[in-house]
């Protein structure tokens, strides 16, 4: 079964966000993306200072199969990039939630997690969606 | 709800994921590509590759058929058993497809070609075979099976009863023979040795089970196109199509100029085309990191802006050099360094000569 950690929150395009201290955010894709992609080979990750509006595609995912955009899932300042993708993008296969993720970002004071979805409305996106 | 091989329920029960291909559920990985990967380059693999049409042609004028259907030329065909590459081609050069041609006595040839393209195919051998009174059957009742890699022939050869184990050991490279109810051809498409095995459908998943019980690994069409890649090999559809003609698609090999006088269709064009010369199929290996995709954009390394391009037909990641390879047709073969654009930025590659890799060693020296 594809996990999906109840502390996160989620979007429509299987990334995930985790909401740090002062308004810091940490982003990744979900389990079920990176099941769905397959085996990963190359990760090219924001550069830090960069400033991202929610939705913006600012890192790019590529398993053996094919490429695919990753879009910021909120507003903010790149302040962090996981440098260990460059080397060993598998840690992406592996731990999704954990060693896998991609960026980190300043949120500003007001984090806008309009749109993003819970644990719960996102198993249930995926329900819908292999239906 | 695609077309399903004999195979379907087995790759379901053993957790492969399943794609469309060409119109059939096909299992695209059972886990790891990578690792299906390098099962094959390292010890064996197995491909359920059902999904290929099995044709048999029979009639007295049979080779003469396949003298003129087909580029290169069954007359190079010696011996029984042996097997040979070619092209099928339109009037005007295209490639129609690419077929692999046993010869199993001087009445029956057995063709085997794309599953994507058999509905075509069949069409154009039977419009021309009525000509030469050859019959054309499609065996829908066999099933394949390609076990690969360095330890392949020994795995699948121990199914065999012991006398027919020695003799199929003793197949020589592009060669097949008939064993019991399996014709078993000592071919492929991963740049490793082995055996392509077809048998009777309702023995497919008893003969799947047995080899995997001799330790070869499951592998999926994503490892398919990772070895055949590395291994230089065309895919149909990517590197090849009705749109170009053999010439330049790194296939003047598999095409029989000679003898002059032999007519076989597209040969006017390809004639022509010879003489005109024009873009030609090279292998490219990035140099920076990043990943090598079909139809990107290959410019010379000192392009001016509106020089003619060229472009990647397959690209993929290498597992076996960790680089990204890839095929392209570009106008300035003997260029050695080029750029590619990947997503709107340029990235140095170089032009090389296929294959990537055979037998388990690369062939290229990485930088």
């Amino acid at each position: 079964m594809t996990k999906v950690p109840a502390d996160l929150q989620y979007t429509k395009s299987h990334e995930w966000v985790r909401q740090l201290q002062n308004g810091a955010a940490e982003v990744g894709i979900t389990d079920h993306a990176q099941s769905a992609l397959g085996d990963l080979v190359f990760v090219e990750v924001p550069d830090v200072g960069r400033t991202l509006r929610a939705g913006d595609a600012c890192a790019v995912v590529e398993s053996v199969k094919a490429a695919s955009d990753v879009y910021s899932p909120v507003a903010g300042k790149v302040t962090a990039s996981n440098a260990a993708l460059a080397s060993q993008p598998e840690l992406l296969n592996q731990d999704p939630y954990g060693a896998g993720w991609l960026f980190r970002l300043d949120t500003g004071a007001s984090s806008d997690a309009a749109g993003l979805m819970s644990a719960a409305a996102y198993a249930n996106f995926l329900a819908d969606e292999s239906k | 709800m695609g077309l399903k091989t004999p195979l379907h329920d087995v790759h379901v029960l053993q957790g492969a994921k399943i794609v469309d291909f060409g119109g059939w559920d096909m299992p695209l990985h059972y886990g790891s590509q990578i690792e299906e990967h390098h099962a094959v380059r390292r010890d064996a693999g197995m491909f359920d590759v059902s999904h290929m049409a099995i044709v048999d042609l029979h009639g007295a004028r049979v080779r003469e058929f396949l003298r003129f259907l087909l580029a290169n030329d069954v007359a190079r065909l010696k011996s029984l058993g042996r097997a040979l590459y070619s092209c099928m081609l339109l009037p005007n050069g295209g490639v129609i497809d690419d077929l692999i041609v046993y010869y199993l006595s001087d009445t029956w040839y057995r063709l085997v070609v794309n599953a994507g393209t058999r509905n075509k195919d069949l069409a154009w051998i039977r419009a021309h075979a009525a000509d030469f009174a050859v019959a054309v059957s499609e065996r829908q009742d066999l099933a394949m099976i390609a076990v690969q890699g360095p330890n392949a022939r020994h795995k699948a050869a121990s199914l065999l009863s012991p006398p027919q184990q020695s003799a199929v050991l003793d197949l020589k490279t592009f060669f097949g023979a008939e064993f019991g109810s399996w014709f078993v051809a000592r071919t492929g498409y991963t740049g490793e040795d082995g055996f392509e095995i077809m048998i009777p459908a309702a023995d497919a998943a008893d003969v799947w089970h047995r080899l995997h019980a001799q330790g070869v690994k499951p592998a999926g069409l994503g490892a398919r196109d990772t070895l055949r890649l590395e291994a230089g090999m065309n895919l149909y559809g990517n590197d090849m199509d009705e749109n170009h003609h053999p010439l330049e698609s790194g296939l003047s090999w598999t095409v029989a100029f000679e003898p002059p006088s032999r007519e076989f269709i597209g040969r006017s064009a390809l004639d022509e085309a010879r003489r005109a010369g024009g873009p030609e199929l090279v292998g490219l290996i990035l140099e920076d990191r990043g990943v090598l995709r079909s139809h990107q954009k290959v410019m010379a390394a000192a392009a001016v802006s509106g020089a003619p391009a060229g472009e990647v037909t397959s690209g993929t990641f290498s597992p076996t050099l960790n680089r990204s390879i890839a095929l392209a047709r570009v106008p300035f073969p003997a260029n050695a360094a080029v750029q590619v654009d990947i997503r709107g930025k340029l990235h140095a590659a170089r032009i090389v000569k296929p294959p990537f890799v055979r037998h388990g060693k690369a062939l290229i020296e990485i930088h």
